[in-house]
């Protein structure tokens, strides 16, 4: 007898809901055991892991931080869902989100110390759209020339990365820092501040943006046309072309709302929580948010819940770091494993197990 | 009063009482943020020593507790916040960029000391410390002017600013008094920690025609790339780095943050702490001078001891005129010192350095 993996006719969609919950179970084992192995109580830093964070006697602190990292990851996940699902690969989420987010403290610094209400809108459009046209780099020269989007796209995180240093240390240096670089600190700036709607709640205009874009997802997937055009296009994209899909105007729109999307998230990040343009600005959301999209199946709705999910193993992580002495690698790898088990999991998706007899071998 | 601020009250009432009720514990707890991993050997490697030094020094008196590689900006001052929560007396925040994050948390929790590496903001509640590394980075320069026979120094450089540019700055104006043929390269690297770049940095230099390294980023790969080009010497960095002794690695600039942890815990613990600035350099012990090999030829060896002699008895100031500045304008007169305010803010080169300060 033999293991064998048979191909379903068709996904089961039992496990297409069930495999991200067997995968966290999984990684809970796995990383309870890696704990072990590091010498520290497995189940104490699970619990920890999962529990401090939201119940734990300082969650009153926590529970407004899991909005705060949450938001963005869902924000961007969100617009690369899109493009994933129409087997458009935007890896470059994280240039676009700090492409967004310069353009929208540019356009903040311009105004100071103006203050006047027109200054945070502004600043959301000039973060949704240095987002896009980020975004649009990749989608063009595709169109154009046929290059490949994983590649064009992740290269410009690179570049974008320069530009923020140099934006950092030149042009958006605080007049004010003793020649330090980073700009000024938006956080003291009234009108481009993008403080919390209810003080220490966490909740600022980044969460309901986030909100507004998990709907709209929706919306679009389910009920209308073009979310018909994507889901077609990454299905069966055969079928897509005899429907008369454009796949090109595919390409600029998932192009375009994915890095308009990371853009925000950018923008909304570096006039609340983060407050300043830095050399160190970006700390990877761009790059957990592809986690968290597949993670939630690229569906609006697993999204939120990948995203909270995913914050809660950041917070949950640093109190096990503070509180049990646990590595800063050991927590990133047990969050790795997140990803790694869901992907291996998901095979049970398309093909079952079976018991099979040992072929006769010739 | 707004509906914000009753609730912004409540929050931190909440947050100050719950941290009263730990700190009652007669422990006392000092915490440390670390912009790198406590492996990297170099910058936070020291820190995670200085930590070690308190818990060896105070015993059973201290507790501590780290949080290694946070990112600065909005996870930092969470990762601050989390330790204030936790019951820390004394928090170290130890990297420049953690300066907004640590005012930001001291407003919320007045009863915590914190102390802020590198950066110039302070509060009744936060002092910031560094260290004179300029001061070493002369004693480098001598070294590098004298011993280098292609008349070319390579310098990797982390960010343009006023604290990378002293280092240069001090280090040229030694090697050119040593040697007044020598020439500065100069690579920018962008990172404090990257061994790959700063390796690339290293590389570069050397086919240029380097023969003496000098760094201002954390990591070991240019001590192995001028380990393996060959007939080139190098420093190292924030930590000894004495696994390349003799060669390439002649001397070091080492931070000692031991003395200066060990006497604000006892502050803390006496109740006598007060908000200060700290800038320390070779004389009290805070920048340490790592041994001078016998790669480095016996005259030269005396020679740099005794600048570093001088500097740490305070007879000689690094930057003493008369010096002029890159674009020929005068700086200090014939015997004048440069006063702390203008290094502080130092964004200008000496004059001979053929470069320039990226914008």
């Amino acid at each position: 007898m033999r293991l064998h993996l048979e191909k379903r006719p068709q996904p089961s969609r039992r496990w297409t809901d069930l495999s991200p919950l067997l995968a966290v179970v999984i990684t809970m084992l796995a990383g309870g055991a890696l704990f072990a192995l590091l010498g520290k109580n497995p189940v104490e830093a699970i619990s920890t892991i999962f529990w401090e964070p939201l119940f734990g006697e300082f969650a009153f602190y926590y529970r407004p931080q899991l909005l705060i990292k949450g938001a963005p990851l869902i924000l961007i996940a969100i617009g690369l869902s899109l493009g994933f699902r129409a087997g458009v690969w935007n890896i470059g989420a994280e240039g676009q989100y700090i492409v967004g987010a310069l353009s929208g403290a540019g356009v903040a610094l311009a105004f100071y110390p103006l203050d006047a209400w027109v200054v945070f809108p502004l600043m959301i459009m000039a973060g949704a759209l240095g987002g896009w046209a980020w975004g649009m780099i990749p989608a063009l020269l595709k169109l154009r020339f046929g290059t490949n989007e994983i590649l064009v796209s992740l290269m410009l995180v690179y570049v974008a990365e320069q530009l923020l240093a140099a934006m950092a240390l030149g042009p958006m240096k605080n007049p004010d820092g003793m020649g330090f670089p980073g700009s000024r600190n938006l956080q003291e700036y009234p009108a481009a501040h993008n403080a919390d709607l209810i003080a220490a709640s966490g909740l600022h205009w980044g969460v309901v943006a986030a909100t507004v874009a998990v709907i709209l997802a929706y919306i679009l997937l389910g009920r209308h046309v073009l979310g018909y055009q994507i889901r077609l296009s990454g299905e069966a994209p055969r079928a897509a072309r005899f429907a008369g899909v454009n796949p090109g105007r595919l390409i600029l729109f998932c192009l375009g709302a994915s890095g308009a999307l990371a853009g925000l998230a950018g923008m909304f990040e570096i006039s609340g929580p983060a407050g300043q343009v830095s050399i160190d600005f970006n700390v990877g959301y761009g790059f957990t948010a592809i986690i968290v999209a597949f993670l939630g199946r690229l569906h609006p709705v697993g999204i939120a819940l990948a995203g909270l999910l995913m914050a809660l193993t950041y917070i949950g992580g640093e109190i096990a770091q503070g509180n049990l002495g646990l590595p800063a690698a050991a927590i990133q790898m047990f969050q790795g494993m997140l990803l790694f088990f869901l992907l291996a999991v998901d095979v049970l998706t398309n093909y079952r197990l079976r018991l099979a007899p040992r072929p006769e071998t010739a | 009063m707004t509906l914000k601020s009753i609730l912004t009250g409540a929050v931190m009432a909440l947050g100050l009482g719950t941290t009263a009720a730990v700190a009652q514990d007669d422990k006392t707890k000092v915490g440390f943020i670390y912009v790198g991993p406590i492996g990297d050997g170099g910058w936070t490697y020291e820190h995670d020593q200085g930590r070690l030094a308190v818990e060896e020094h105070f015993g059973d008196r201290v507790e501590t507790v780290y949080q290694e590689s946070v990112p600065e900006g909005a996870d930092a001052t969470r990762a601050i916040t989390q330790m204030a929560l936790n019951g820390a007396d004394l928090i170290f925040t130890t990297s420049f960029g953690f300066m907004e994050p640590t005012i930001n948390v001291a407003k919320k929790f007045p009863n915590v000391k914190f102390e802020h590496a590198t950066g110039f903001k302070t509060a009744p509640n936060v002092s910031t410390y560094s260290a004179r590394f300029y001061e070493g980075r002369a004693i480098q320069g001598h070294i590098a002017g004298k011993m280098t026979e292609s008349n070319i120094v390579g310098y990797i450089a982390s960010y343009p600013i006023p604290e990378v540019i002293r280092g240069i700055n001090s280090a040229f104006i030694h090697a050119r008094k040593a040697n007044p043929d020598v020439q500065f390269k100069i690579i920018w690297a962008y990172t404090w920690f990257d061994p790959a770049k700063e390796a690339d940095a290293a590389t570069a230099l050397i086919e240029q025609g380097a023969d003496v390294i000098l760094q201002h980023t954390d990591s070991t790969a240019p001590q192995a790339a001028a380990e393996k080009a060959g007939n080139v010497i190098s420093f190292g960095q924030a930590s000894d780095m004495a696994e390349y002794k003799p060669s390439p690695r002649v001397s070091s600039i080492i931070d000692n943050w031991k003395p200066y942890y060990i006497a604000r815990t006892q502050a803390v613990i006496d109740g006598t702490w007060e908000s200060q600035q700290t800038w320390d350099g070779i004389g009290p012990g805070m920048v340490g001078i790592g041994e001078i090999t016998d790669a480095v030829p016996a005259d030269v060896k005396e020679e740099a001891l005794a600048l570093k002699a001088s500097i740490a008895a305070g007879e000689y100031h690094p930057f003493t005129g008369p010096l002029k500045k890159q674009d020929g304008s005068d700086w200090l007169a014939e015997g004048e010192t440069a006063d702390d305010g203008t290094l502080l803010g130092m964004n200008f080169y000496v004059e001979g350095l053929d470069a320039e300060i990226p914008q």
